[in-house]
């Protein structure tokens, strides 16, 4: 184990660790594994593998791609019957597990609380599920009418050769509503991320440029792979309200289908959780011209520095000052809270393995208190979010990639913004950075120790390497990770707490962490007896 | 509200399934291989399977839940899964040195139509199970049955390899518990040592998933069915089911393989199936009952007796699992509660033939349906059409509970957002006061919050 005043000076030399886990492993697996974990130097370019399939057997993090699609994407969109068409299980866990927030006004649509499924039976695996798919949807239209319904195809699907898209065509021109469908079964990625781009692609296609609703405000936005999880988008919401900036369309916390339709009316997307959805601000912007930067609002520092950059771009004198009155009077209450609880926190020793951007966003909020995260990683992410977008033209397209669907986009020249193509260019030139995003790598310190995928086996080592004070990654690891003492905060679910966005987030970020670094219920772990002496008493009774 | 969209409009379907009363198979197989001891469950299919069952466990209990799957990719679901178990074996004995690993299958696996035993006798003959170890394995396709079926079919797997048969038969009976709780496992355990009756209680997840905080981890924690004991059960006198669903595979496969006879009995919640449970189990074990059971049996039906105008005519609706859900439902019929709604999304013919002999007479108007489409949407549907007194099932009925305003107990799984359920049982007669405590408790907490200032009680 690692003393902690062996952090003084930087932090210690992981090498030990990296070979103390590699020694355990069979040499196949050693020799996959060692190109996951990379001892960190951010003045130099170091590769990582990333976003290649677990290795059977190995205890992992991740889930499927029907999570990524259904669970992720299209979860939290309110207006929307989300169909999942396969054995009952898959819709069962998926049903109102994520958290995602959502405000209906009274009378309006909201799904989100149903699980809707085909619950596939033995003969429908033998002779197709099809006829019962559109049996399902047309009983679904019949007791809820919805506007839209999206089937999610499960492993199954796939092979017993069900077309859930042409049932989707077939069904759409029967019932005169948007029907579509999506191909992910579980197996067609090595993880959710496979998932996300199936489900961009399908809103893509299906769903964006449906409706050319008129302009509402001076400066119209999307917030794109922010999923209001514990009412993060609610916070941001709130900011872009009183700065004057037209929310049009979140992807997709508290979402509805119809704000997507048209979603591609705006002058500009915001890009939070770049590995979900980079994908719909890419295709967006070949179609539309619409332009994306990079933004986070995890952290208040960040939180004012993506406003001021959101500001910058339009340029517009009224909206800066707004929004740096906004920034100037939220930072004085942050930071009213962060000087309390910093003396308590700081020093202490993080690390996170989570999702595909938040194991990054969340090193912005743990820097403002003080706190060093020693190791890092994601659970699905790709080499870019680790090394940055500049990497993208070295990736390697595996097997398994190339499973997915490339859309190949086109200018829509009715509606392409030849306006917002000419201003991304001025303001490149005075240097403003769009698609910038440079991944988690470069801002780690010196000698952290960045995972990919990381196991149970490494969980445990890293443990007893690190000893940290907080552990964050989600609901399988929690308890294995507290039974050694280490308080855990779960990232995806925020152990149902929150918001941790923006500027009140923050605030109830660093509380979190005062309780949870401050508790002394672990010293009370061992027994007061613990090293007395055994007795044998002699008023014992005989059994 | 929560749940806007649901009215009072029954509409046959056949097709749709809403808010469902049940969960895969797969997630059973996992929670019984959990309770035998030294065991790592793997889930053969792709790891979303894997990851979802393991969460829904974990937030269940609380509880670390361990368990590997064999990430099938594109590839393997076009050529089959056998390369990726063969790999998964290896690096699980070799990395996680369990003494069992318990295969259980997917709908992905079964599509394809991948045959576990064959891949698991192939990892045997090429010496890929390490001497002294073991792996068994069950099939369990999602698109039969339910979670309830994969449990089953994990305890007929694990009875199908361990028993063995010898010479001399054992004083001891087998207790096969039905999908119940650590806390009931335990319970079931006292039980027996009251009665003074030796017996191997299989699967047991007591000190797995309830384990102390002691700061450190114990991947294999000391609670689960020890092998010994597992092979022992082959030379037992008898061995006793509780629940048909849970349990009746693995009597019949212990019947046929090591000529163990059988009795089923309903898992003990309640009154009188705790009642048929202490007889059967004193019959077997040929001892008679002590006075401290009489005593606790005693004391349940005293709090029945001394608080049953708060019971009595009470609607109720249930929904959960068939061999949780019967004796539940004989149990509040037996303190003049009114179960009129039943629902549960395991399908099972006996369903309709036990809940008719429990209710016909008592609760003529009694709506009930299992199987397919059985869900809680239409259970809700019923509600509105009438109300009840109280909701009884997991945690999804908290929304039901919320906007209709109606009492709810949370019993079954998965109880996400309580705790009490690893610790506090509800089988036996004390499981009993238990069950009564929290009804009462929701009835009166109801009474407490709407009754008009003037009638609001201090003694009840
Ligand atoms: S229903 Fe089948 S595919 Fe879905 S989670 Fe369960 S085992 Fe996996
Ligand atoms: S891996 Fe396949 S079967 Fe399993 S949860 Fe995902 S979609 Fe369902």
């Amino acid at each position: 184990m690692v003393k902690k005043k062996e952090y003084i000076n930087g932090l210690p030399d992981p090498t030990p660790l990296k070979e103390e886990i590699l020694a355990r492993y069979p040499r196949k697996v050693a020799k996959k594994r060692d190109k996951s974990m990379v001892i960190n130097d951010p003045d130099a370019d170091q590769e990582i593998q990333a976003n290649i399939r677990t290795i059977p057997g190995i205890i992992t993090q991740r889930g499927c791609t029907y999570a990524g699609c259904k669970g992720v994407v299209l979860g939290p969109t309110r207006d929307i019957i989300n169909l999942v068409h396969g054995p009952i299980g898959c819709s069962f866990y998926a049903w109102l597990t994520r958290r995602n927030q959502t405000r209906p006004a009274e009378g309006e649509d909201n799904f989100m609380t149903y699980a809707f499924s085909t619950d596939m039976q033995d003969e429908n695996i033998v002779f197709g599920g099809e006829a019962k798919l559109k049996e399902a949807i047309r009983e679904a239209y019949e007791m809820f009418a919805p506007k839209a319904i999206g089937i999610f195809s499960t492993c199954p699907v796939g092979l017993i050769g069900d077309d859930v898209h042409s049932v989707a065509r077939d069904m759409k021109a029967e019932l005169g509503i948007n029907i579509f469908g999506f191909s992910c079964e579980g197996y067609r990625g090595v993880s959710q991320s496979a998932g996300h781009h199936i489900a961009n692609n399908q809103v893509f296609k299906n769903v964006v440029g449906n409706n050319d609703r008129p302009r509402k405000g001076k400066f119209q936005v999307n917030l794109l792979g922010e999923y209001n999880i514990g009412g993060d988008t609610f916070e941001i919401e709130r900011l872009f309200e009183e700065a004057g900036i037209e929310l049009l369309s979140t992807f997709s916390g508290n979402s509805t289908i119809e704000s997507m339709e048209y979603s591609h009316t705006a002058d500009l997307n915001m890009v939070m959780c770049h590995r979900s959805i980079n994908y719909i601000a890419e295709m967006m912007e070949e179609k539309y011209g619409i332009p994306w930067i990079k933004v986070n609002f995890i952290g208040a520092e960040s939180t004012a520095k993506s406003l001021k950059k959101i500001a910058d771009y339009f340029g517009d004198a009224e909206l800066t000052a707004k929004v740096d009155a906004i920034c100037e009077r939220e930072m004085a209450k942050v930071n009213a809270v962060k000087e309390a609880v910093k003396p308590k926190v700081e020093g202490k020793l993080a690390m996170m393995f989570v999702g595909g951007s938040r194991a990054h966003h969340y090193q912005d909020l743990f820097g403002e208190l003080g706190i060093r995260v020693v190791s890092a990683g994601y659970e699905f992410a790709h080499r870019d979010d680790y090394e940055g977008r500049k990497v993208i033209p070295n990736i390697k397209i595996d097997a398994d990639t190339r499973n997915i669907e490339d859309l190949v986009v086109s200018k829509d020249e009715a509606h392409f913004r030849d306006d917002l193509v000419a201003k991304k260019d001025s303001l490149e030139k005075s240097g403003y950075k769009f698609k910038d995003y440079e991944g988690m790598m470069p801002e780690m310190k010196k000698n952290s120790l960045v995972i990919d995928d990381v196991n149970h086996w490494e969980t445990e080592k890293l443990i007893e390497f690190y000893k940290p004070d907080v552990f964050c990654a989600g609901i399988k690891e929690k308890y294995v990770v507290q039974k050694y003492g280490v308080p855990l905060k779960q990232l995806h679910s925020y152990d149902y707490g929150g918001p941790y966005a923006a500027f009140e987030g923050a605030i109830n970020f660093y509380k979190e962490m005062q309780r949870m670094l401050d508790t002394k219920i672990w010293k009370l772990v061992d027994t007061p007896w613990k090293h007395e002496p055994e007795i044998v008493g002699s008023m014992t009774i005989e059994a | 509200m929560l749940l806007r969209h649901t009215t009072d409009k029954v509409k046959e379907r056949k097709a749709l399934t809403v808010n469902p009363a049940k969960t895969c198979q797969p997630i059973g197989a996992m929670y019984a291989a959990l309770g035998i001891h030294g065991c790592l469950p793997h889930s053969h299919g792709s790891q979303g399977c894997c990851s979802y069952h393991r969460s829904a466990l974990t937030k269940h209990y609380k509880e670390p839940v361990m368990a590997s799957t064999s990430s099938f990719t594109e590839g393997s679901s076009v050529f089959g899964g056998q390369a990726n178990l063969m790999t998964a074996i290896e690096n699980i004995f070799a990395i996680y040195e369990p003494e069992i690993i318990a295969v259980h299958s997917t709908c992905l696996s079964e599509t394809i139509g991948d045959d576990l035993g064959q891949i698991v006798a192939k990892a045997r003959d090429e010496g890929k199970v390490p001497f002294g170890k073991h792996i068994i394995q069950a099939s369990t396709p999602s698109y039969v049955g339910s979670h309830v079926t994969g449990y089953a079919n994990m305890l007929e797997g694990i009875v199908r390899y361990f028993p063995e048969k010898t010479d001399e038969k054992k004083r001891q009976i087998n207790l096969l518990a039905g999908w119940v709780e650590p806390s009931d496992m335990r319970e079931l355990k006292r039980l027996a040592g009251l009665l003074k009756v030796k017996s191997v209680l299989l699967p047991d997840t007591s000190d797995v998933l309830d384990t102390p905080m002691t700061g450190s981890y114990e991947m294999y924690p000391k609670g689960g069915t020890t092998i010994p004991d597992m092979i022992s059960m082959g030379d037992s006198m008898k061995t006793i089911g509780l629940g048909d669903w849970g349990t009746r595979k693995a009597a019949v496969m212990l019947d046929n393989k090591c000529k163990v006879p059988f009795e089923i009995v309903d898992i003990p919640v309640g009154l009188r199936a705790t009642d048929r449970f202490i007889q059967a189990l004193a019959k077997a074990g040929k001892v008679s009952i002590p006075d401290s059971l009489t005593d606790e049996r005693g004391r349940l039906v005293d709090v029945i007796t001394d608080m049953h105008q708060y019971l009595y005519g009470k609607r109720v609706a249930i929904y959960g699992d068939p061999d949780n859900i019967i004796p539940l439902i004989e149990f509040l019929t037996d303190m003049d509660m009114k179960p009129v709604y039943i629902v549960s999304g395991t399908p099972g013919k006996n369903f309709d033939k036990r809940i008719e002999e429990i209710l016909s007479e008592r609760v003529p108007e009694a709506k009930y349906k299992n199987g397919p489409q059985a869900d809680m949407l239409l259970m809700h549907q019923w509600i509105k059409q009438e109300p009840v007194d109280l909701i009884i099932g997991n945690t999804y009925g908290k929304y039901i509970s919320r906007d209709e305003n109606i009492p709810f107990v949370r019993m079954g799984f998965p109880i996400l957002d309580r705790v009490g359920h690893s610790y506090f049982p509800t089988v036996g007669y004390m499981g009993g006061i238990r069950i009564l405590e929290k009804i009462l408790g929701a009835i009166m907490d109801y009474q407490d919050a709407t009754s008009p200032e003037e009638s609001f009680e201090l003694t009840m």
